[in-house]
This record gives C-alpha cells, sequence and structure tokens, in this order.
C-alpha cells in the first residue's frame, strides 16, 4: 500500500516535470499559431490557431532569414568541424603522447574552464585590430578550438582507448597521425558526436557576442535576426515568438533523434574527472 | 636527494634507450599536434585575460581620445563610489540564491526518481526534462516575457493575480528571472545527477533497507552524502554561471535591467557600461576583474560549505 503511494508520488512528480519543461515549446507554437491580438487576450488563449502562415511571410518580411540561415550555418559548421579536428588531435596528445610540458598544458586550457567568462570587451578590441568588425571573421576565429572541447575528448579518450591499444598500433609501425586518424578517431565517435552537438548548439544559440561585432544585416545571424524583430517600437508578440520557434525548430530536429546518444555522452564526459 | 633523482634517470634511459627515436618522435607529434590548439587559444583564449588587466588600468573609451593611464582609480571609483554596481551584486546574489537552491534540490530529486527501478520510459521522461537546455536563452526569454506579461500573461492567470508587475516589481523581476534560469538548468542537472546515482553501489541501499531506513531516509543518508563530489561540482558550475547572468534580464528587462536597475546584475553592468551608452571599457574592465574576485570567493565559500554540511 505504501510502496504504491510511493510510486504514485515519483510519477507526478515525473509527470509534472515533464509538462513544465515541455509546456514553453507548446506555448511557443500557440502563439506563433495565432496573431498578436489573440495572444493579447486575457485570459490567455492556450489553444493553436491557424495564423501560422502568415506570422511566418510577416516574419520573413521583417527580417532576412535565408542570409541569417546562411550565416549561421557558414559560422557554426566552420567552427564545428575545426573543434571536433583541433581539439581531438591535441586531446590526443596531451591523453597518450609523452612531452614535456604536457600536464601544465593541459592544466592551463583547464584552469580558463573555471574562469568566470571574461569580459568581452578585450576580444572586441582585438578583434577590431585585426579589422575584423562587421565580417564573420569575427564570430568564427576566436572560437575555433575551446578549452571545454578538449577537456572532454581527453576524458573521452582515457575512458575509451586504452594505452596497449596505441603500443600495439606503434608496434605495427604506424606513424602519431596514422594512429590518431585509424585508430583514434573511430573509437571516439561517440565522444566526436556529443562535442559536435554541444558545440553546433552553443553557436547556433548565441547572439551576445554576435550582437557586438555584426552590425550589418549582410552579415547577421539567425539570432541575431530574431533579436531585430523584438525592438523598442516592436511589440508584435506573435512575430517575436515565431521567429523565436522557427529558429528553435532545426535543433530540436536535431537533438530529439539523437537524445539518448547525446545525453549518455554528456555524462559519460562531465562526471568523470 | 640529488643522487637519488640521478640514481632514477639512469634507471629511465636505459630501457628507452632502443626506443629513442620513437620518445623523440612522441614528443616532437605531441608539440605539433597541440599547437594549433594552443596558439589559437593563446590568442584568443588566454591573451585577453591579461589584456583586460591592462585595460582595467586606463581611463579609455572606444570611441574617443587616445586611451590615458589613471592607474587604480577605476577600481578606486567602482569600489567606494557607485551605488549601481552595489545593487547589481545584490541584485545578482539575490537572483542566484532564489535560482540555485530550488534548482539544484530539484534536479536532485528528480535524478533520484528516475533511478528507481520501476519507473518506466525513463528515456522518454529525461529527453522531455533535457529538451529546455537545447533552447536559446533568446527565445526562453520571449517566450517567458509572453507568461509574465502583466496584462495577458498566463501565469497571472492560472495564479490568479491580476495586473501583478512582474517586471517593475524588484523581487518579482528576480524571481521571473530565476524562474528562467531554473527552467533552462535543471534538467541538465538531473542528467550530471543520474550519471553520479549509477555509481552508488546497490549494497549501500540494500544494506539500509535491511535495517528498516525508508526511501526518505535512504534520499538524505545515503544517496546524498554519496553524490558529494557531483554536487560540489554542480554547486561550483551554478556559482560561476550564476555570477555571470545576464542575458536573462536583459532581454526580459532592457540593457539597464529596467527602468530602477532592478534587475541589473554584475556582468550586464558590465556590458552596459561597455557596450551601452558610455563605452567606457576602462571602468568596464575593472568591472570585470572586481567581479571575477567576487566569484572566485563565492566558489571558494560554496565549496567550504558544502563540504561542511554534507559529510560521508
Amino acid at each position: 500500500m505504501k510502496n504504491r503511494a510511493g510510486r504514485f508520488i515519483s510519477y507526478l512528480f515525473l509527470i509534472i516535470s515533464s509538462i513544465i519543461s515541455v509546456f514553453p515549446f507548446y506555448w511557443m507554437f500557440v502563439i506563433s499559431t495565432n496573431t498578436t491580438a489573440e495572444a493579447n487576450k486575457f485570459p490567455p488563449k492556450i489553444i493553436p490557431g491557424d495564423q501560422f502562415i502568415a506570422n511566418l511571410q510577416n516574419a520573413w518580411e521583417n527580417a532576412d532569414f535565408i542570409t541569417a540561415l546562411f550565416n549561421t550555418l557558414i559560422v557554426a559548421g566552420t567552427i564545428t568541424i575545426s573543434q571536433l579536428f583541433f581539439c581531438s588531435l591535441a586531446a590526443f596528445a596531451l591523453a597518450r603522447l609523452q612531452f614535456k610540458g604536457r600536464n601544465f598544458v593541459f592544466m592551463l586550457i583547464v584552469s580558463t574552464l573555471l574562469l568566470p567568462p571574461v569580459s568581452p570587451i578585450p576580444l572586441y578590441i582585438i578583434v577590431s585590430k585585426f579589422d575584423w568588425i562587421n565580417s564573420l571573421y569575427a564570430v568564427i576565429i576566436p572560437f575555433l578550438v575551446g578549452a571545454f572541447g578538449v577537456f572532454l575528448m581527453k576524458q573521452f579518450i582515457e575512458t575509451a582507448i586504452h594505452p596497449e591499444l596505441i603500443e600495439s598500433a606503434k608496434m605495427d609501425g604506424a606513424r602519431n597521425f596514422q594512429t590518431y586518424y585509424r585508430i583514434v578517431l573511430p573509437i571516439l565517435k561517440p565522444g566526436l558526436a556529443t562535442l559536435a552537438i554541444i558545440t553546433f548548439m552553443a553557436i547556433w544559440n548565441d547572439f551576445v557576442w554576435p550582437s557586438i561585432v555584426l552590425k550589418d544585416q549582410s552579415v547577421q545571424t539567425l539570432q541575431l535576426a530574431v533579436r531585430g524583430l523584438q525592438n523598442a517600437y516592436n511589440r508584435d508578440t506573435a512575430l517575436i515568438v515565431t521567429g523565436a520557434f522557427i529558429t528553435t525548430l532545426p535543433l530540436l530536429a536535431i537533438f530529439i533523434p539523437f537524445s539518448r546518444q547525446f545525453i549518455s555522452g554528456l555524462t559519460e564526459g562531465s562526471v568523470k574527472g | 636527494m640529488e643522487t637519488h633523482t640521478k640514481v632514477g634517470k639512469k634507471t629511465n634511459t636505459k630501457p628507452r634507450f632502443q626506443k629513442g627515436s620513437q620518445a623523440k618522435k612522441d614528443a616532437l607529434s605531441g608539440y605539433l599536434y597541440v599547437a594549433p590548439f594552443f596558439i589559437l587559444f593563446l590568442s584568443f583564449g588566454i591573451f585577453p585575460i591579461f589584456y583586460n588587466l591592462y585595460i582595467s588600468l586606463f581611463s579609455w573609451k572606444l570611441f574617443g581620445a587616445e586611451p590615458e593611464f589613471i592607474g587604480l582609480q577605476n577600481y578606486i571609483w567602482l569600489l567606494t563610489d557607485d551605488p549601481t554596481f552595489i545593487k547589481s551584486v545584490v541584485n545578482t546574489f539575490s537572483i542566484w540564491i532564489i535560482s540555485t537552491i530550488p534548482q539544484l534540490f530539484i534536479a536532485l530529486v528528480l535524478a533520484y526518481v528516475l533511478n528507481q527501478a520501476f519507473v518506466k520510459m525513463k528515456d522518454m521522461f529525461r529527453m522531455g526534462i533535457f529538451m529546455p537546455f537545447i533552447t536559446s536563452i533568446l527565445a526562453v526569454t520571449i517566450i517567458f516575457n509572453s507568461l509574465f506579461s502583466r496584462d495577458f500573461g498566463l501565469i497571472n492567470f492560472i495564479i490568479g493575480t491580476e495586473g501583478l508587475d512582474w517586471k517593475n516589481n524588484r523581487l518579482l523581476a528576480h524571481f521571473a528571472i530565476a524562474t528562467m534560469v531554473n527552467w533552462r538548468w535543471i534538467g541538465y542537472n538531473t542528467i550530471i545527477y543520474m550519471a553520479g546515482l549509477q555509481t552508488i553501489g546497490k549494497d549501500l541501499y540494500e544494506a539500509a533497507t535491511i535495517d528498516g531506513a525508508n526511501k526518505i531516509q535512504q534520499f538524505f543518508y545515503i544517496t546524498i552524502p554519496q553524490l558529494r563530489p557531483i554536487i560540489l561540482f554542480t554547486i561550483i558550475m551554478s556559482s560561476i554561471g550564476g555570477m555571470a547572468l545576464f542575458i536573462e534580464p536583459l532581454v526580459f528587462l532592457d540593457i539597464r535591467g529596467g527602468s530602477a536597475n532592478q534587475g541589473l546584475t554584475m556582468f550586464l553592468y558590465l556590458y552596459e557600461t561597455a557596450f551601452g551608452t558610455k563605452y567606457n571599457v576602462g571602468y568596464s574592465a575593472a568591472i570585470s576583474w572586481v567581479m571575477f574576485v567576487i566569484v572566485v570567493l563565492f566558489a571558494l565559500l560554496n565549496w567550504f560549505i558544502t563540504t561542511k554540511v554534507i559529510k560521508d
């Protein structure tokens, strides 16, 4: 009897938590399918309407989503590929090759992870000295590598790839780079997938740094386009939420099919250590 | 001591002698593989940290006259003559407290429940709870902007408080911002705790069951102490993240954290000083270093408290 009550409460707790977690997505959908007038009613309308296409058209006319999508894909794609390659290569060296100073280098990298985010000011001044303001270089080059990427890849290599495996590859005459390319990379695939999703997601979602360095319409990213819909003169809730909704959809489309692997990959990397 | 290391070295060189060229190759590849990462990281990750310190010693406007060296003057102004900064510190801590404590506690309970053997459809619950984490903070804030609206908001409707002004009341604004933070981070922390729970041996729970401990007692006397390192990790990470909070108040209110700075956080103040209307990067850099010291002290304090409170 007592046991059944416990189970009931547990399920109730899980279901309520899940509903609260998912509800804002539903709410986004509700607003983006209604007019602003309908969204601004009290009591609020809680069922989807039929205005999605109209809102979409409206958003389309008020922001250049095609350019923004193109820019975002270039930025997020370049950074993701670069992080996967450089971070895994550096992590391989830090985890499995012997050289002087490797512990120091790793400590230096990890200690910056524990720093609170440094202000964007020095980076802004550096980037403007390179004359990258209003250029996608400003949002790509500083993020081609990252401390978190190396940390995560090193954790994965240490748990998934035994030193003996590396040794035996060398016995067979493999050079270090061949070992990395032929042995480490294939085994590291789940880890690489996790890092790819995290990196892509973070870059896709970022808007503060881009809003500082990208002022021109021609270089704006998706989040900037959405942010542009929400300004002092514009109180069109349906329009803004539709913008937010269409930039969130692609991430949900990537995340939901891979969620299982992604979640376990993320925990494997962050818990050990 | 010296002779000891010499002996150690000798014994080390002998077996390596044959593989000498391989060891050299390893070292060379090591440097080579770390180099591209390290050069980029040095230029855009580490150098800015020190450059920031340099900037903070100047009267430096982004689009103005040449920077002028003024030593520690920015810090003196900041600490002795800036009530807005003090307000931003108080706001940051207020929001941190009403977000982090419920956030980590709910995540812990969720993880504990999800880890029970009888729970079915674990993957589905896990995914649902984790979904907020992948949304952009911008989208999250836009949605909560609608939910917390004074005149048409669903939250006012549900709790039956017509016309409650979530933005202009200081404490209510903090509460609304904390809700956005919690919504986004509870799932993430739940996942981290779940991974930690799987490392706790079943025998501990079995022994406790035999001794007559119920589930709630087991949670407090086994689960929490066993998870101590992971709880510590999440507290430190949320201290660092919470102290750097600024996008939520920026979008929910405005660049000043509202008309009366009611939601102005430290990082938002730093951002506003540099990129708002003043373009005062020297002063802003000083804010970031004072903020840094506050965060480090606060993280250490949390470390100390957590290790004292949770004992094995």
